[in-house]
């Protein structure tokens, strides 16, 4: 793995004093990441969202643009302020430039003499640098990198982009009111996991490297220290950021609350409500479900065998033959936040969710992760 | 996905059923073949050229692995294709995956196999790895219940197992008939004539997860703990790797915890409907 997933506590603390980076000169920053061979990916406006897709320049940023969010919401709005990363968050996280919405795994061919070749389609793509990563999709990032990496099994697939990644984070100075990462302990401040990390002020950024590979970018640039000033800026900012956060889930741990509680009649209460769509699991930075299947191309040659993203709030998800287990949506959103914040403990040490309210703001009827979980575990503390 | 399928060569088909049938499968890359190993109790992705792959158990002797059997009912898109292959076709093999039966702590012991409906492949390795190697273990006692009498495969096997010294077959129906000379009724109410000494008996149980639950009310309650039964539990899976999460039941992934579980390790939530 990549130097981005080194930690960061070690690297910062040997790290040089926070530098300045003049608004003006972003584009230098990305200059210096094409020279250093990396194709640069951010967020970009497109059909009303803030989306990462290719950068051309840091004129393509979303310079003046805010989004307002709400529970089933999301609308871009037009600020007028010279900050482009002044918002919280659009549907995508990090997740389809890692682990692709859709992919062919490997390549079946009948040969000759009646067995079957297969190739695998590892991808062989381009070194990506993604700028704007704000510090919720770190903390998925990890969790993604945990689930696809660390077992017996590695997926080479997102290994293989993984390996390839260079990450320049965003603190959030934006969150929106869907927002509750400070409840989550996975943000606004992103404290692991880049290569560099901005603090978008008024006319420029404090720039840290979280990573020797992000320290040659900045020192490349040849710039100045911070001021105490901006520093403390930034640090306001933060403070800021989190101090506005007014949604919160009842407690860090909650698997113990939720197994206590599967027959509550909340169940059926918000499955009255959820349209069992899986909107959530799409834009959930960490849910990794995916389904297999097989594409037998027209000529016979060969046929293709892919995957894509699935969901567990589709009748396919639980299918057995002659058997769904969970035929109904009052079970499929029970699996769904009974593994988010629960069994993900067990599995991979901590929460499944990081606080991005995304779930909440595109969900089409608005249903909230930390309501239902506050009615169903009780308030917490 | 971490494993590409292997080519694997039909060589052999047997029709156990009019919907059951078992293929033999040999691998055609010679050094695959020879670095192939399993388990009882494992499972391999069973794939069908343009259609997709299924979890099916292997059930053959782990000491043969050159040669792998695997029962299989058609029921689905992939298995009723592969219900129609004839030896000498291909398909492709991926595997082994998941943990097995607990072999090695069952030695020494009795061991009571409990099987129910269809779900008998998974067991039937471990009962043909018991009786290759008898004298490691103690008595033998299999039970398998089904709906309806007609439902039984391999009823001369089970009536050559129950000839054999320290080995007792009991079968029942839910359903019988005229040909049905054993039990009619619950398979849970032959237990009563199983030889079941608590301390020194392991259970290993397949089949539907009603049957298996009674099964374990009624062990339970004749001295058996928790931990000495073992199921073989199926969910929908996809990549065998842990990874697709279709197989989830609480914290576990089925294909990669399992299928084998102790009982404790899938209490919580067993029997909870939309797990």
């Amino acid at each position: 793995m990549g130097p981005s997933t080194t930690d960061p506590a070690t690297d910062l603390a040997h790290g040089a004093a926070p530098l300045h980076l003049p608004a003006p000169r972003l584009q230098e920053l990305m200059d210096e990441l094409r020279r250093a061979g990396y194709a640069c990916v951010g967020p970009t406006l497109r059909d009303g969202a803030i989306v990462y897709q290719r950068l051309p320049s840091a004129a393509d940023l979303p310079q003046g643009i805010s989004d307002d969010q709400a529970p089933g919401s999301y609308r871009i709005c037009h600020t007028g302020s010279a900050r482009r990363f002044a918002w919280a968050n659009g549907p995508q996280a990090l997740k389809p430039l890692l682990f692709a919405p859709r992919e062919t795994l490997w390549r079946a061919s009948p040969q000759p003499d009646a067995s079957l070749a297969f190739d695998a389609a590892i991808p062989d793509g381009e070194a990506l640098a993604v700028i704007g990563v704000r510090s919720c999709d770190l903390a998925a990032l990890a969790l993604q990198d945990r689930h696809f990496l660390g077992g017996s099994y590695p997926d080479p697939y997102y290994a293989s982009r993984r390996e390839k990644l260079f990450i320049v984070a965003v603190h959030c100075s934006h969150p929106a009111p869907t927002c509750f990462c400070a409840s989550t302990g996975d943000g606004p401040r992103a404290t692991s996991g880049f290569d560099i990390a901005l603090a978008e002020l008024d006319g420029g950024f404090i720039a840290e490297a979280g990573a020797p590979r992000g320290e040659q970018i900045l020192a490349a640039l040849g710039l100045a220290p911070a001021s105490a000033g901006q520093l403390a800026q930034g640090e306001a900012q933060l403070h800021h950021a989190a101090a506005v956060q007014h949604r919160a889930l009842p407690g860090r741990n909650l698997q113990a609350a939720l197994f206590a509680n599967l027959e509550h009649p909340r169940w059926s209460d918000v499955a009255q409500r959820c349209l069992s769509c899986g909107n959530c699991t799409s834009v959930c930075p960490t849910c990794f479900c995916h389904s297999e299947a097989e594409i037998p191309q027209l000529d016979g040659a060969h046929s293709e065998h892919v995957r894509e993203w699935d969901s567990c709030f589709t009748q396919s998800h639980s299918f057995i033959h002659g058997l769904t287990i969970r035929p109904d949506t009052r079970t499929r959103y029970r699996q769904w936040l009974t593994h988010k914040l629960g069994t993900w403990h067990e599995q991979y040490g901590r929460s499944g969710c990081v606080g991005c309210g995304r779930c909440i703001s595109w969900c089409p009827v608005g249903i909230d992760i930390t309501e239902e979980a506050a009615a169903i575990c009780g308030p917490g503390d | 996905m971490a494993k590409l399928p292997l080519s694997a060569r039909i060589v052999g088909r047997v029709e156990e059923s009019p919907t059951i049938f078992t293929l033999r499968l040999r691998l055609a890359d010679e050094r695959a073949r020879a670095a192939y190993r399993f388990a009882p109790g494992q499972f391999n992705m069973v794939y069908l050229y343009g259609v997709g792959e299924v979890p099916i158990s292997i059930v053959s002797d782990p000491s043969g692995p050159e040669l792998l059997d695997h029962t299989i009912r058609a029921v689905g898109r992939v298995t009723q294709g592969l219900a129609r292959l004839q030896p000498g076709e291909h398909i492709g093999l991926r595997g082994p995956f998941g943990r097995g039966w607990p072999l090695r702590e069952a030695e020494g012991h009795d061991i009571l196999v409990v099987t129910g409906g269809l779900g008998c492949a998974p067991v039937v390795a471990v009962i043909n790895y018991i009786l290759m190697r008898r004298e490691r273990f103690g008595r033998l006692t299999i039970i398998q219940g089904v709906k309806h009498a007609e439902e039984m495969i391999w009823r001369e096997r089970y009536a050559y197992w129950n000839t054999l010294p320290d080995t007792r077959v009991l079968l029942a129906a839910d359903h019988g008939g005229a040909l049905w000379p054993f039990h009619v009724g619950l398979v849970t109410e032959v237990f009563d004539q199983a030889p079941i000494t608590p301390a020194n008996t392991l259970v290993m149980m397949c089949g539907p997860e009603g049957m298996m639950h009674a099964g374990i009310q009624n062990l339970t309650a004749r001295g058996i703990a928790e931990e000495r039964i073992y199921l073989s539990m199926e969910r929908s899976m996809h990549c065998a790797v842990g990874h697709c999460g279709h197989c989830q039941y609480g914290a576990r992934f089925v294909c990669r915890d399992g299928p084998v579980f102790a009982y404790p390790r899938v209490k919580e939530l067993f029997r909870v409907k939309g797990y």
